[in-house]
């Protein structure tokens, strides 16, 4: 087990980067506590494999430097550096029996067989793979053969860190439940580091502790997903988390409020106060669920027309026009739904500026 | 269930019928015909029941032919499976080599078996060829090498001939299997530590398999028709030694004019490799199928 420390990383597949665009990743500087679930969310193509790579050693980065428990590693190779790798396809050893292929990791490293064995039981406990201990790792059903790529990690049991690249993409949706759960299990019991690649927030928020938000190979936020969701820092992180994603309006600041083409939207007092000095395209955001919509008028209330009603079960998506903007509102169980007219209220807590793309606040 | 009236649709069929009766049916009946039949000249027959092929399958000539196709055969695959698969996994992944690589594999297999022969007559001849006055001039061998003095220097060339000109073919199945091998497995075996061995063995080897099958087929069977490179080599010879079946067959038929004899005959040749191919394949698609703890 080990903490790992990420020092001013940034990788270039190219051989001769030219300029930032070059870069799949940028500037990565980031530290991730022993014991800690952490999961790197963000689209494909954003560089989270590749941070990942970079982590296990697959991939050497073109500058900065890794390290494990202030060790630098950024030499090593994957085997010796004690990490385990659970990749999107399951990678099996097909002619093997379960048995040797949670052995083969161990016997790779000269472990001698009674500790092998030992070893290898308690892991398919764990895993729930005792069953199959005995069968051909070929025919098995997709979930358990990715519980056999995990389980190639855990055997070792100096294992660091366990690094998850979209394990559950190839897996049935009534099966990737069962899995997650499993995950989690294995990270209260074993209390290994985690880390949880993956493009879909469902599965990062409700998987880690902590969620690393990447876009176009930066970091751009690192929180809860309470923090997320409330405090987005960065634009593409309020659009990519929730569903739908934050609502954004361009809009132009006097004094307290925030004018959309006509439309006056009050903000708090601290974040007037720092766009005063801030420079750049401003826009406000609000998430759906923060977006108050009224069947009549209200005091500080903007007239709007519902166009749209999406019901999505316990809840219903609004989508409005107001002063030309398109917005989406979330409606809570049990609020009728206006029939044309609306009036949308902006609460201050949750009304957030952005300039451009950043969050302002202190 | 319900009958249709009216069938006429069978008859788009007909035209696949026809094709495959004179392509594949008919030939093959004339062989069975013949196989039962003593003929004399046209018009002129005699049926004989089985006796040819009682005959055939006592014939020590054609057990001789027969034993010396297998060693041939097996000589083949033992030499160019691993080979091929040495050849594919010496290949580049990328760049331009690849291409470069490629181009030249594929270049002895548009080469026709004949010229085949000839160019190997030629490049291995004791007083014109580069090998065989090259070999000769070293004065290590006890009889100099002429294909004509001794059986074995036959057989050697008959298998660099064989090996030059169709492992080309066993390489590029294998190069196909292993570029089909997701980069993941690579990465997963260098976390666990795995050597390039048991990276050959466990992965590499395995995912191959399907490959191979279709190599080790198609060379089983290839070999086992020899019939051009002997002929244009020796005819058969020195004596009978470089006598395949498909020589001893075509000797029969042609020159002797045995139909009968040389009809049972192609017919239990027939047997044989269907036989083993069979076998083959059953045998591959199943190897490491066993459970084992």
């Amino acid at each position: 087990m080990a903490r790992i420390e990420l020092n001013q990383i940034a990788h270039s597949y190219l051989k001769k980067p030219k300029n930032e665009s070059d870069y799949a990743l940028k500037r990565i500087h980031n530290e991730w506590e022993d014991g800690g679930a952490y999961a790197l969310l963000g689209p494909s193509g954003c560089g989270k494999t590749t941070l990942l790579n970079v982590v296990s050693g697959l991939l050497t980065p073109s500058q900065g430097r890794v390290l494990y428990d202030g060790k630098d590693v950024t030499a090593l190779p994957p085997e010796e550096r004690n990490i385990a790798q659970v990749f999107q396809f399951p990678v099996l050893y097909d002619t093997m029996s379960v048995f040797n292929n949670l052995a083969f990791p161990l016997r790779n490293r000269g472990v001698e067989e009674g500790e092998v064995k030992k070893r290898v039981l308690e892991v398919a406990e764990i895993l729930d793979l005792t069953p199959f201990l005995s069968k051909r790792a070929a025919g098995l059903a997709a979930d358990a053969k990715q519980k056999i790529s995990l389980g190639r990690g855990l055997v070792r049991s100096d294992v660091a860190a366990i690094l998850f690249d979209e394990p559950l993409t190839v897996i049935d949706p009534h099966l990737k439940w069962n899995l997650r759960r499993k995950l989690k299990e294995v990270h209260e019991q074993l209390k290994l580091t985690l880390i949880y690649v993956t493009h879909d927030q469902v599965e990062a928020l409700t998987f880690a502790d902590q969620v690393l938000v990447m876009f176009e190979g930066e970091l751009v936020q690192i929180g809860t997903p309470q923090e997320l969701f409330e405090n987005p820092k960065h634009k593409f992180v309020g659009f990519f988390i929730g569903s739908p994603g934050m609502n954004f309006l361009a809009c132009t600041v006097e004094g307290n409020t925030a004018r959309v083409d006509g439309a006056g939207i009050l903000l708090d007092d601290d974040t007037a106060a720092l766009a005063q000095k801030a420079q750049g395209k401003m826009e406000i955001g609000i998430r759906p669920m923060h977006l108050e919509v009224h069947a009549e008028s209200v005091k500080g209330g903007i007239p709007a027309t519902v166009k749209s009603v999406q019901d999505q079960g316990s809840f219903k998506i609004l989508t409005v026009n107001m002063a030309g903007h398109t917005l989406r509102t979330r409606l809570p169980e049990g609020q009728a739904v206006p029939p044309n007219e609306a009036w949308l209220r902006f609460p201050k807590r949750w009304t957030k500026l952005f300039v451009d793309g950043r969050l302002v606040n202190k | 269930m319900e009958k249709w009236e009216n069938n006429k649709a069978w008859f788009l069929v007909l035209p696949a019928f026809i094709i495959v009766a004179f392509s594949a049916f008919i030939p093959l009946m004339t062989v069975v015909n013949y196989s039962i039949q003593d003929i004399f000249g046209p018009g002129q027959s005699v049926f004989v029941g089985t006796e040819w092929f009682k005959e055939m399958l006592g014939n020590h000539r054609l057990h001789d032919a027969l034993w010396r196709q297998f060693l041939f055969s097996g000589l083949v695959l033992l030499i160019e499976i691993p080979l091929g698969i040495m050849i594919a996994l010496a290949m580049p992944t990328r760049g331009w080599g690849v291409s470069a690589c490629l181009v030249t594999l594929a270049l002895p297999l548009v080469i026709p078996w004949n010229v085949i022969g000839t160019i190997w007559i030629i490049f291995t001849r004791p007083d014109i060829g580069l090998f065989g006055v090259g070999i000769n001039s070293l004065d290590l061998l006890e009889v100099p090498f002429d294909h004509t003095a001794k059986p074995i220097y036959a057989w050697i060339t008959l298998l660099a001939m064989e090996v030059w000109h169709w492992t080309p073919l066993v390489a590029l199945l294998a190069y196909a299997g292993l570029r089909a091998i997701p980069e993941a497995y690579y990465q997963a075996a260098k976390i666990d530590g795995a050597s390039s061995w048991a990276i050959f063995f466990y992965i590499q080897l395995p995912k191959m398999r399907g490959v191979l099958t279709i190599a080790v087929l198609l060379r089983w069977m290839d070999s086992f028709l020899i019939y051009a490179e002997p002929f244009a080599l020796t005819g058969g010879g020195p004596g009978n030694t470089t006598t395949f079946l498909s020589i001893y067959l075509v000797k029969l038929a042609t020159m002797q004019f045995d139909l009968g004899p040389a009809a049972a005959f192609s017919l239990i040749y027939f047997v044989i490799i269907l036989l083993f191919c069979f076998v083959f394949y059953q045998a591959l698609l199943n190897v490491g199928r066993g459970e084992k703890v």
